[in-house]
Order: structure tokens, then C-alpha cells, then sequence
């Protein structure tokens, strides 16, 4: 079959099982957009920015666990990718980015839009591509699919010369299959060293298990699950982990980390032994590598070899696919209950962001803390997934919004990138239509790619936007606080109506500056048919609680500083608890508030129903 | 932190070299010398990659060299019997009363002459990079007018092949973290 270069991409995209491309067209990509009307079965989204088109194709591949495609053209175009390749890359998305090039003749002249984008995206892709002949991009293209999804996950670009779109070869899928004698997607640890492992868990007295995004990836959630049940060890999640285990379960201890629960971070200097899957022990995990989990021993458990003993080193590492992994080194753990360990772990339970939401100051501001908590709790009996973007609401969402399924949270975790939520969104909205799909962003990232809002109302979708605006680069400012002696250089910020930036992209907009409104304002968004976008106006200089500064001890934190105790806000009246066995923040807020404050008795609330634990701090 | 030697055979692809330097950019690792040539196999290169690494920190750049896509092949020859070897141009410059003594130092490195003007000199010397690291050395006070130094290639002793296993990655953990005194490198 004798096809152009241009009409052979989209026939390798579709074979690939792509249904949905996120691009932005121009000069050096024409001929592949002029084809596309070709291939009806393939959507096209139009973005605003090509940052947009590779975000959304990492949320669309983070929510579906299908690989994202982009697609841009030269310069300008592919440079603008660099912002989500990089995203995609620390975070192992899988997507594949096309970008045009100017014609093969024309490389090294500096011709108009002319980047050497496979030089530039070279260490932030998996792999990349410079393909000057028709013949080889459906090879390419087949390899990238196949790079981006094997082994660790991650970005490949293919850069495609003009030319080579437009000539035309004979296309023969069967002939371009993958040849790749470099690629070692897989390894196989020797059975010494899961001995070794299992001797290790058997032996451990005050284990835990670390539940990285690897668990998300290869869909372990019930093997890992099986493990600590058998073994009676706690688990912790990193950021990416966050639903890889459900929140809910009575083995999950929550987040670890810079922000993560204090119990936890607590139990983890404390543990004799960490397993961790799927996760690379990064500085925000580990706060201070020289007095990180001295008594422990670990087991790390990744697909990728360079991530063994890269921060931390490790007594056995078990290379290859946690699924594999898992069921070898299953039937070789003994049963076991850990008791004395739990009660250690129990007896400071409930000791973090729990106990810090309780110290809020009463002064009548909406706190994000509450926002997210509240929006948890009106959303709990749908199917959500929410994209976070980096800073202080990104940390709250994880403290307070209670994941229970895997893939529910999409956030950049690695590269931290500001503008992420919204595009990735998007893109989750495309691989799960029948979900609803939250943002919940920074008044600061939200307008790093705010005008992707336009590409959610051409194409009809709906994405429920709720912006955390504190009118402050609120994580920057938090540091400004606690190392620069709050000397707040360049963090205040301001911003548009953003209520009527939604109606000027003819979407709704929604304010809430108060917490009696955030139940009805929730509602609102969710009967509306679009996409809504809720300003959501905040305390302002709030502070995320715990925290580890920088390259500190992990137990090490600094903690929200005892203030009045929250008093319940009037609004709560209202509220239909959930039946959920978790401990609700808010009733042990207000138990806590009236025992202290001597109104009430202190009563053990999570065993009442919660109206009655409301009326009774309210006298 | 000692010298490390590494063997990488590559696919023989545009930019495989840039992916191998940019790696050790990117990694944190410096460079010593980085050889590149044909093989006996077409289409497969072979690089010699010298690099000043802990014992773990080689583990890393060898684990990081097989995760690039083009790399077939990595071995590292720095604890095996090997043989190393440099080529070294070095111009001279010589005075007819000082002209003896540097073709005298040049028999004693077992090096040859391949260039003679009525100033200079031109040797050529082959050995271990320390052996031209001497050589440059006692040349030094007559005057050397300029240097070119391949970098170091390199090759295990015996008839044995090399394994193709991936790295081996357990390691001691004293030498894990090279010690950074006490500034901060957190961000």
C-alpha cells in the first residue's frame, strides 16, 4: 500500500489503538494535519499552547494507563512541549510526542522554526527520534508506543521532517515491527535475592510497606494488599501513591514525607525494615539521607535499575515487575501480626494534618483545608478523579481528600510543574468521559494555563475547576515564612475576576468566600453541564502543617503552632456525615473544642452519629 | 572516588554519542576520556568511557548507560585484568645542544619519532595513560609546544567473553555517599 509519510502516521496511530490526539498545528506539521481529515476515527483536540497538548496527553495516559499522544510542529511548537515532556518524564507517563521538523535538506541552516528538538528534549525523553524518510516512521512510531509503555514508563518524541510527510513509501505494518536489541524493558531478579527478602520480612519486627506510584502502574493494589495482610505490616503511600492503596484501608497509614502524616514519618525512623515498591526514595520523601531509617533495612522493589541505591542503599533489590515480583515472594512470607508494632504506630494515629486542621484560627476565613476537605465529602459516593497542581493546595488535596481507588489523584509529583491541573484534566476527562473530573489548582498555576479553558468549551467538556486562590504563591510564600524571615519578595499575586474570565469564556464561574457555601457552590458546579470554574477565595497566608524543611531529619517537622482551637462554623448543621469509618476531622475538632473550651463534655465522637456531636459544642 | 573503566558497545546511530555524554552531564559525572571506534561487528561501535566515580557511583553510570535505548553492551573492565592503552602526539621543542636528550627520553618511553624540524620535534608514544602522563612530564622542562592525547581504549585480557548481565547492583553503603561537608544541597 503506497501511502505518504503523513497518512503512514496516522495509520500507525490508529493501529496503535490511539482515539484521541492533543496538537496544535503549523508550518513543518502541515502535510500530518492536511492527512488527519483522512482518519475520522482519530479525534483531534485543539489546545491553546502546545504546554497544554502534552499535559493533556499525560492525564489523559495517567487516568486510562494508555499511552498520550501530542502533536506540534517545529521550533516553537516542540519547545513549547518541553515544560510536560520534562513533567512526563520525572512523573514515568507514558506519551508519545510528534513533532514536524523543517525539511531534511534544511536542517542545519537555521531555517524559519528550525529547533534541534531531538538535541533539546534528549534528557528529558525516554528516547526520541529524528526520522528524514518516509519509510521509517511507522518503525518509529511503533517503537515509541512501545518504548513509552514498557519497562518504566515514560515520554518518547519523534521529530518528522516536513519532506518525509509528504513523500510517499510503501507502508507495511508487519515490516516495522519494533527491532530494539538495546532495550531491556524487563529484568528478572535471581531467586537468591527474593530468599533474602522473604528472610527479611519474615524476620522483621516493625516493618512497613512503601506504596509508590509502581503499584498504581502495574495494578498491584490487591497483591500489595494480600502482603501486608499476611504479614500484618502498615503501609505508607509517596505522593504519586496516593489510591494506589485505598485510603480507607485499615493496613494504609496515609502519606509520607515532607508533608506527609507525622505518625508516619515517625514510624518510618522508627521501622527495622522498609519495603518499598515501585517508588524511588526521593528527597521529599526522605527529608535528610544521613539520618534517614538508620535501623532499617530495605527491600526496594523497582522495574528500573538505576533507581537501586541511586538516594538511598539498600540491603536487597528486587529488579523487575512488581506483579512478578509480588507473587514469587508471596508464597514464602510467613503469617504474622506485628501487635507490638501497631500499638507503637496507633499510639500516635490520627497525630498530623488530622490534628493540624483542628488548630485552625476561628476567624471566620474559608480555609483550603476545609474546601478540600468538604469537597471529599460531597463527592464521596461518585466516581472522581481529581489533578492537582504543585504547591499548598497540592499538599492539602493529599492530606485531606481521602483517595480510593488508583489513578483517582493525577498531580505532578516530580518536576512539580505549575499550569499542570488543568490541561491534565483535560486529558483525564478524554480517557474517563464517564467520570468527573476535578482541578483542583493554585490562583498562581491556574494562570500559568488558564486559556486551556477555552480548548474545555470548544470541545464541550466538563471539568469542574476549583481554584485555592490566596492571592499568594502560597508554597513559595510558606518558605519565605519559615527561612527568609517573611520577607515576601515576588509571592503576592494578583489575578482577574476569575468568575468573569469563566463567563468571558462563556463558562460558568462561581465565587466562595465563605465554608456555609461550599456545599451548595459544590452542588451547583456538579448540576452544571460544562465545565465550571469555582473561585474559591481562602485565607491567605495559610500554611501547610507538618513540614519537613528541606533536607531535614524526616521526624524533624514543624508543626502548625497551638492557636485557638477551630470552633465549628455554623454551616455544619446542615451536613450529612458520611458513613464512612474514617475519623472525621471536623467532629473531633469539635470535641476537641468543646472539652477544651469547657462547654461540653468531651465525647468520643467517631461513635456518634455526627449532628449529635455537632449540637452538643453548640450552646 | 577512583578512576573507572567502562566498555559501551552502541548501535552505530545518529546522536548515540550525544545520548552517552549528555548521560554523564545529566548523572553528575565527570568524564575522563571518552574513546569512540568501529568494531568487528557493522553497525556496532564501541566506546571506552573513563570516569572518576565511587564504587557505587560507576554502578550507576553502568545501570543508567543500559537504560539508553542504543545501548547494547556495558562492561566494566576496572576490577578485571585488562589492557589499557593511549596514543599521545607530542610536538617539542628541542635545541641542537638539548635535540640528544629528547630522542634519548623518547628510546627510554619506547616512543618514535614521526616528525623533525630544525626547532622541534614530533613523537609519537603509546601506553597506559599514565605512562604518557610521565612521558609529558619529563618533556615538560624542554619545552612542549603542544599535546594530543586520544583517550584512553581499552580491553579485558584472556579469551573469556564478558558477561552480558545487567549491572550488579548491591553495594557497600559506606561509599554511597561521598561526603558533601556540611553544605546543603537540598532545594
Amino acid at each position: 500500500m503506497k501511502l505518504t509519510g503523513a497518512e503512514i502516521i496516522w495509520e500507525c496511530l490508529q493501529k496503535e489503538g490511539v482515539d484521541v490526539v492533543f496538537g496544535y498545528p503549523g508550518g513543518a506539521i502541515l502535510p500530518t494535519y492536511d492527512a488527519m481529515t483522512k482518519y475520522p476515527k482519530i479525534h483531534h483536540v485543539l489546545v491553546r499552547h502546545e504546554q497544554g497538548a502534552t499535559h493533556m496527553a499525560d492525564g489523559y495516559a495517567r487516568a486510562s494507563g494508555k499511552v498520550g499522544v501530542a502533536i506540534a510542529t517545529s521550533g516553537p511548537g516542540a519547545t513549547n512541549m518541553v515544560t510536560g515532556i520534562a513533567t512526563a518524564m520525572m512523573d514515568s507517563s507514558p506519551i508519545v510526542c510528534i513533532t514536524g521538523q523543517v525539511g531534511s535538506k534544511a536542517i542545519g541552516t537555521d531555517a524559519f522554526q528550525e529547533t534541534d528538538v531531538t538535541g533539546v528534549t534528549l534528557p528529558i525523553t525516554k528516547h526520541n527520534y529524528l526520522v528524514t524518510k518516509p519509510g521509517d516512521i511507522a518503525r518509529a512510531i511503533r517503537e515509541a508506543f512501545y518504548i513509552a509503555s514498557s519497562g518504566r514508563p515514560g515520554p518518547v518524541l519523534i521529530d518528522i521532517t516536513k519532506d518525509a510527510q509528504q513523500l510517499t513509501t510503501e507502508f507495511d505494518w508487519e515490516a516495522a515491527a519494533p527491532r530494539l536489541p538495546g532495550y531491556r524493558p524487563s529484568y528478572h531478579a535471581p531467586a537468591s535475592e527474593f530468599a533474602r527478602a522473604a528472610e527479611l520480612i519474615n524476620s522483621a519486627k516493625r516493618p512497613l510497606i512503601f506504596a509508590g506510584q509502581g503499584v498504581l502502574k502495574s495494578g498491584t493494589t490487591a497483591e500489595v494488599l494480600k502482603l501486608a495482610q499476611t504479614a500484618g505490616i502498615p503501609i505508607t503511600t509517596t505522593l504519586l501513591g496516593i489510591g494506589a492503596i485505598p485510603a480507607s484501608s485499615e493496613f494504609n497509614l496515609g502519606m509520607m514525607g515532607m508533608h506527609g502524616e507525622a505518625w508516619v514519618n515517625e514510624a518510618i525512623q522508627q521501622a527495622d525494615l522498609l519495603i518499598a515498591l515501585g517508588m524511588r526514595f526521593d528527597d521529599r520523601v526522605t527529608g535528610n539521607l544521613k539520618t534517614y531509617a538508620l535501623n532499617a533495612k530495605k527491600i526496594h522493589v523497582d522495574i528500573d535499575p538505576t533507581e537501586i541505591n541511586k538516594n538511598v542503599p539498600v540491603d536487597v533489590a528486587l529488579i523487575g515487575d512488581l506483579r512478578e515480583v509480588l507473587s514469587l515472594i508471596q508464597p514464602q512470607v510467613k503469617k504474622a501480626n506485628h501487635d507490638e508494632w501497631w500499638a507503637t504506630i496507633n499510639a500516635r494515629r490520627g497525630d498530623a494534618a488530622v490534628r493540624d486542621i483542628q488548630s485552625l484560627p476561628d476567624s471566620g476565613h474559608l480555609y483550603a483545608a476545609h474546601v478540600i476537605n468538604d469537597l471529599w465529602r460531597l463527592t464521596q459516593k461518585r466516581d472522581t478523579i481529581v489533578v492537582t497542581d504543585v504547591g499548598q493546595h497540592q499538599m492539602w488535596e493529599a492530606q485531606y481528600f481521602r483517595h480510593e481507588k488508583p489513578r483517582s489523584l493525577i498531580t505532578s509529583g516530580g518536576l512539580g510543574t505549575m499550569g499542570f491541573a488543568l490541561p491534565a484534566a483535560i486529558g483525564a476527562k478524554f480517557a474517563c468521559p464517564e467520570k468527573d473530573v476535578w482541578v483542583v489548582v493554585g490562583d498562581g498555576g491556574f494562570q500559568m494555563t488558564s486559556c486551556e479553558l477555552a480548548t474545555a468549551e470548544q470541545e464541550g467538556i466538563k471539568v469542574n475547576v476549583a481554584i485555592i486562590n490566596n492571592s499568594f504563591l502560597g508554597m513559595v510564600r510558606q518558605w519565605q515564612e519559615f527561612f527568609y524571615d517573611k520577607r515576601y519578595a515576588a509571592t503576592p499575586i494578583t489575578g482577574p475576576d476569575f468568575v468573569k474570565l469563566a463567563e468571558a469564556y462563556r463558562l460558568k464561574g462561581l465565587r466562595c468566600n465563605k465554608r456555609a457555601d461550599v456545599k451548595s457552590t459544590v452542588e451547583k458546579t456538579l448540576a452544571d453541564k460544562g465545565t465550571v470554574v469555582i473561585d474559591f477565595v481562602v485565607e491567605k497566608e495559610d500554611t501547610v502543617f507538618p513540614m519537613v524543611p528541606a533536607g531535614a531529619d524526616l521526624d524533624k517537622m514543624i508543626r502548625r503552632p497551638k492557636q485557638d482551637v477551630m470552633i465549628e462554623s455554623g454551616s455544619d448543621k446542615d451536613w450529612e456525615m458520611p458513613s464512612s469509618t474514617l475519623p472525621n476531622v471536623f467532629v473531633e475538632a469539635k470535641a476537641e473544642a468543646a472539652a477544651l473550651s469547657g462547654r461540653g463534655k468531651a465525647t468520643k465522637p467517631a461513635k456518634k452519629p455526627a449532628r449529635k456531636a455537632a449540637k452538643t459544642t453548640r450552646r | 572516588m577512583a578512576k573507572h573503566t567502562l566498555i559501551a558497545y552502541v548501535e552505530d546511530v545518529p546522536g548515540v554519542l550525544n545520548r552517552v555524554a549528555s548521560l554523564f552531564r545529566r548523572r553528575n559525572f565527570n568524564i575522563d576520556s571518552l574513546t569512540v571506534g568501529r568494531t568487528e561487528q557493522p553497525g556496532v561501535s564501541r566506546l571506552t568511557v573513563v570516569v572518576e566515580a565511587t564504587e557505587a557511583g560507576a554502578r550507576i553510570v553502568e545501570a543508567n548507560l543500559y537504560k539508553l535505548v542504543n545501548v547494547l553492551r556495558v562492561d566494566d573492565l576496572t576490577h578485571k585484568p585488562s589492557l589499557f592503552r593511549e596514543l599521545g602526539l607530542v610536538k617539542v621543542k628541542v635545541t641542537p645542544q638539548t635535540r640528544s636528550e629528547v630522542l634519548q627520553l623518547t628510546d627510554v618511553f619506547r616512543a618514535r619519532v614521526v616528525d623533525v624540524d630544525e626547532a622541534s620535534i614530533v613523537i609519537e608514544v603509546t601506553g597506559t595513560p599514565e605512562k604518557i602522563g610521565k612521558f609529558e612530564l619529563v618533556l615538560k622542562p624542554y619545552g612542549i609546544i603542544e599535546i594530543v592525547r586520544t583517550g584512553a581504549v581499552a580491553m579485558a585480557r584472556g579469551h573469556e567473553l564478558l558477561s552480558a548481565a545487567p549491572p550488579l547492583v548491591r553495594t557497600a553503603a559506606a561509599d554511597h555517599h561521598p561526603d558533601t561537608a556540611s553544605l546543603s544541597m537540598s532545594v
